[in-house]
């Protein structure tokens, strides 16, 4: 392939119990681009997207095996630090999960656990720039002290987003993050998506294959715990190799 | 059909019922305890009940100054509510969020069991054993005192104050637990920062019903509080509540006497208080629950 990549899988597999979810999965993910996964409901999408960063050490019972490298570490070694792993990569949820608190307590959360600033004026000037790059800042720059649930959707998914880039990632895991907006706020988050690929590597699962279509460079298809097919987006779409993405592609299953 | 209808609307009449029941209960004791209450007023001035420091319900002429007995409820109250505060919200977090199932298990049980014990059997447990217990580390006249009686309150608000807690913290949404987790935050700084804070009105409601238990606990106290009824000026004094007074004193009034009236107005007062209690923490339930 034409890049080094961002992230890269050997053999991964991963077990919920004695069930198998992912299946000696080889992928690498293109660094400052978007890739996007797709397939249908339980083909273990979102398993794969929280192996990245760990997510899936919070469930009982999950095994792991294989190797996910992460500029040139792997990230299962005992020696990765596990919090600055999820501080790099970001992860944005299907539902924007703001916490029951200010606009304000919402973005200085990840700075406060990390202890990344002390300085009023520092953390504020990091607040506007996380803000501005999700498009928020003129909305809510008045309303810092407001809670954040009483935004309306769009604009949580939105700070959610800038919850995560004021920690300066890396890498940005989004599952579904529009499945709860509607067409006019999805294709605006569309928008800032193909934004922030300038300075991050995005990872997005979406059951939406328009949408994969229209914001992704490369695009994986999952079945049944595989990784079917991963290649550029144009080619996924338009001359797939494996008829299984092409059927799904085209409609006929899922 | 019809007849299911029928069923249906004829036991919706008797829920319905049975809560106009309930408060009209309410309101029948409140009016049963003023109605009998006024009656020490017309001879015995309404400040000198408020603000009066002594409680010398036989001596002639007679005083009945609430003062020392609410203080004595409100000290008790009060130390009680240090020391199973903490206690109570850490064993809630414990229970909820760190503790393994098989733990998680016993422990609700023994909740339940302790909260079980009858108050005299804790009253008991006082005398024999906490009461000397404190006299001795302490160094106190008497081990019947204040202290005595807030240990074992707060053992008895505990088990409220837990299971609600409990029960707040477990219905914060686990999607504000993975957002934490997802930021890269440890579990601790989970717990403090997004859990905490998210079952706080819950939190705040299950305090309040401990308390509202504590004010209205009358055994315990009676046993192990020392039953002097004066202001105290240290919790480690005998002291005592506004329970206990009622209890002990209500076998000796003579009906109908000024004294029998007193005792009325004292409940009067307990009943108003934890009314007020009780009444704010089921408004932040219903908060915490919206
Ligand atoms: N915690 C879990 N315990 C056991 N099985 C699980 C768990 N989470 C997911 N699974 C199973 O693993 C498989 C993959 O789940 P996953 O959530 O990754 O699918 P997905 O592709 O994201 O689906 P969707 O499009 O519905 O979100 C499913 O069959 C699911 O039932
Ligand atoms: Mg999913």
């Amino acid at each position: 392939m034409e890049f080094f990549p961002k992230i890269e899988t050997r053999n991964l597999n991963l077990y919920y119990g004695s069930f198998s979810a992912l299946k000696n999965i080889n992928i690498k993910i293109p660094p400052k681009e978007i890739t996007a996964i797709i397939g249908p409901s339980g083909c273990g999408k979102s398993t794969l997207l929280r192996c990245f960063n760990r997510m899936n050490d919070l469930i009982e019972n999950v095994k792991i095996t294989g190797e996910v490298i992460i500029d040139n570490k792997n990230i299962f070694d005992k020696n990765v630090n596990l919090l600055n792993l999820r501080r790099n990569v970001g992860m944005v949820f299907q539902r924007p999960n703001v916490f029951d608190a200010s606009v304000y307590y919402n973005l200085t959360f990840g700075i406060k656990i990390h202890r990344l600033m002390r300085n009023k004026n520092k953390i504020n000037d990091a607040i506007q720039m996380s803000l501005e790059g999700v498009g928020l800042w003129n909305d809510l720059k008045d309303k810092l002290k407001k809670n954040a649930r009483y935004l309306p959707l769009e604009q949580q998914q939105r700070l959610c987003i800038a919850r995560v880039i004021i920690l300066n990632p890396k890498i940005i895991l989004l599952d579904e993050p529009c499945s709860t907006l509607d067409p006019i706020a999805t294709l605006k988050i569309e928008e800032l998506l193909k934004k922030l690929k300038e300075d991050y590597t995005i990872i997005i699962v979406t059951h939406n294959m328009q949408q994969a279509a229209r914001i992704s460079g490369w695009s994986g298809f999952m079945l049944l715990g595989e990784l079917i097919e991963f290649n550029r987006t144009k080619i996924i779409f338009t001359n797939p190799t494996d008829s299984r993405t092409e059927d799904y592609i085209t409609g006929r299953f899922g | 059909m019809c007849i299911r209808e029928i069923k249906e609307s004829v036991i919706e009449f008797f829920i319905k019922i049975s809560g106009f029941i309930i408060i009209l209960f309410v309101f029948l004791i409140f009016l049963f305890l003023l109605n009998d209450a006024v009656l020490l007023f017309k001879d015995f001035p309404l400040k000198e009940f408020i603000f009066g420091k002594r409680w010398l319900p036989i001596s002639n002429p007679p005083h009945f100054g609430i003062v020392p007995l609410l203080l004595g409820s409100l000290y008790v109250t009060f130390f009680a509510t240090i020391i199973c505060v903490p206690v109570g919200i850490a064993s809630a977090l414990f229970i909820a969020e760190i503790a393994p199932k098989f733990l998680r298990n016993i422990l609700k049980s023994f909740i339940e069991i302790l909260a079980s014990i009858p108050s005299v059997v804790l009253g008991f447990v006082g005398i024999v054993w906490l009461g000397p217990f404190l006299k001795d580390t302490l160094k106190l006249n008497t081990g019947m005192c204040g202290l005595t009686g807030s240990f074992l309150l707060a053992l008895m608000a505990l088990p409220t104050i837990i299971s609600i807690s409990e029960d707040a913290i477990i219905s914060v949404p686990k999607s504000f637990k993975e957002a934490a987790f997802g930021l890269g935050a440890t579990r601790w700084q989970t717990l403090w920062r997004v859990v905490l804070p998210s079952a706080s009105s819950g939190i705040i409601a299950a305090i309040m019903l401990g308390i509202g238990r504590v004010i209205g606990e009358t055994m315990v106290v009676m046993m192990v509080t020392g039953n002097a009824p004066l202001v105290p000026k240290s919790i480690l004094q005998p002291l005592r509540t506004l329970t206990a007074t009622i209890a002990g004193e209500m076998g000796e009034a003579i009906s109908g006497s000024e004294h029998y009236f007193a005792l009325f107005a004292v409940g009067l007062v307990l009943f108003i208080i934890t009314f007020i209690i009780n009444f704010l923490s089921v408004i932040l339930l219903s908060r915490s629950k919206k």
